[in-house]
């Protein structure tokens, strides 16, 4: 029986893959796409209005670094006017004070602010840019100042995950009511350092426990969003919560995909937006369809009592391990694959090597 | 910043950023809050509406308790009070006392 199709709830607007940083486990893909493919500011509104007509919630303007596109405020109006919840996802090392206000003004809801580490040298060196913790530092402010809210992510792996208690101190000193512990996700340029990434067990169960305890500490005060990565888990992450299922994404050029990786899968013909219409992508694309619901699964997926909770886990992820995204993720312990997730663990044992930084090739 | 304490003498508001709205998409109440979709279940619906920054927590039970006579009035403050609690540390409901 083919999949019951719902609205999806949520637009990851990534409008550009311009980005002063440089961090070696950006989740952009290999391929960056250049300022001149980007969609124009009309398309972007025009993506807007369908995605507010088709039922999506919540856009998330996302990059590269959004605030790279002068026309951000424009889009920020536009997101409103057609009653989408907005949040801006961004490095906080383009614009300050004014654009901020500007944009709480145009009706923004919340911010989401990157930080690399919380001690400032190892905050530049991750994002390959000098004096970026310090512009991240002001930015925080001036969200605040412009009385919006403000989310703290913290992207986490071996070389910086022994500093979570300083981190937590920290997003409470920028005035943050939500922390975002993010573990690096192995895709593209975090999949070429992931010997360079991935935490010891060690490591990771010292980092789960504070966060526990933290948790406890600061109920009402400051939440703590915290996923233990998915190589060190049992099952694999619920992708996207399916694919197809609630989440679509248009990159810079309007392509959309169903997750922000999935155009590292091979055979599937993404669609633009400059071609059709967002209801046409969402319920009819064979992009869309392939992966939707369970009747493409393989063993062990199929006759799996999880198989509506997993969903497979992330098709990415099986191609990328596994060279065939119709497999299970081999993340997860009954599948045959799942061999390779152990050999990177035992990696993970050893001293890492240096950071790939990400770059145009 | 504090925690905020939940008791019936509280004055409560939707904090600032929290959107709760009904969604002709879906034909049902909505809440958002920053990265956060709720969906909140009739009777939370019917509370949620009685969060206007004037009306006090204890006021709230009250009015309820005189539609739903049916259940004791111990029992409507107990779970009124511990979802407003649950959503004031989600950081989705401000204090509107003070004002």
């Amino acid at each position: 029986m083919p999949p019951r199709i719902d609205p999806p709830l949520a637009l990851l607007a990534e409008l550009t893959h311009r980005c002063p940083l440089s961090c070696p486990y950006c989740s952009n893909p290999v391929e960056l796409e250049r300022a001149a493919s980007e969609l124009s500011e009309a398309e972007w509104r025009r993506v807007l209005a369908e995605a507010a007509s088709l039922g999506v919630l919540q856009v998330h303007f996302s990059g590269g670094e959004p605030m790279a596109r002068r026309d951000l405020l424009a889009l920020i109006a536009t997101a409103s006017d057609r009653g989408l919840y907005s949040n801006l996802i961004t490095s906080g090392t383009l614009g300050g004070a004014r654009e901020i206000a500007a944009f709480a003004a145009a009706g923004l809801k919340h911010v989401q602010l990157s930080f690399q580490d919380f001690a400032p040298a190892n905050n530049d060196r991750i994002a390959g840019l000098a004096g970026a913790h310090t512009r991240k530092t002001n930015f925080a402010a001036a969200v605040r100042a412009a009385g919006l809210p403000l989310t703290v992510n913290m992207v986490v792996h071996r070389q910086n995950l022994g500093g979570v208690p300083e981190m937590i101190d920290m997003a409470l000193a920028l005035g943050a009511r939500r922390l975002e512990i993010a573990h690096v996700q192995y895709y593209a340029w975090a999949l070429a350092n992931r010997t360079a990434l991935l935490p010891s067990r060690q490591q990771l169960d010292d980092a789960t426990r504070i966060v526990e305890t933290a948790r406890a500490r600061l109920k009402g005060v400051l939440a703590i969003d915290y996923v233990v990565p998915d190589y060190h888990g049992v099952r694999p992450k619920s992708c996207m919560n399916g694919w197809g299922r609630q989440f679509l994404n248009v990159t810079p050029s309007g392509k959309a995909v169903p997750c922000h990786a999935a155009e590292s899968l091979p055979g599937l013909d993404f669609p633009s937006v400059r071609d059709g219409t967002l209801a046409d992508i969402w319920y009819r694309s064979e992009a869309f369809n392939r992966y939707r619901g369970t009747d493409w699964m393989a063993e062990p997926c199929r006759s799996c009592d999880r198989r509506e909770i997993d969903w497979g886990g992330c098709r990415c992820q099986a191609f990328l391990l596994a060279g065939d995204a119709s497999r299970a993720d081999p993340v997860c312990a009954l599948s045959p694959d799942h061999g390779v997730v152990e050999a990177a663990l035992h990696q993970a044992e050893s001293a890492p090597p240096e950071f790939v930084y990400r770059h145009f090739s | 910043m504090e925690r905020l304490e939940v008791s019936a003498a509280s004055v409560l508001r939707l904090a600032p950023h929290i959107v709760f709205r009904f969604d002709d998409t879906r034909q049902r109440w909505i809440m958002m809050a920053p990265e956060r979709l709720m969906l909140p279940d009739e009777q939370a619906v019917e509370i949620l509406q009685l969060v206007d920054g004037k009306t006090g927590v204890g006021a709230i039970i009250d009015a309820l308790a005189t539609r739903y006579t049916q259940a004791p009035r111990e029992l409507i403050a107990t779970d009124v009070t511990a979802m407003l609690q649950d959503l004031a540390d989600k950081g989705c409901l401000a204090d509107a006392s003070a004002h």
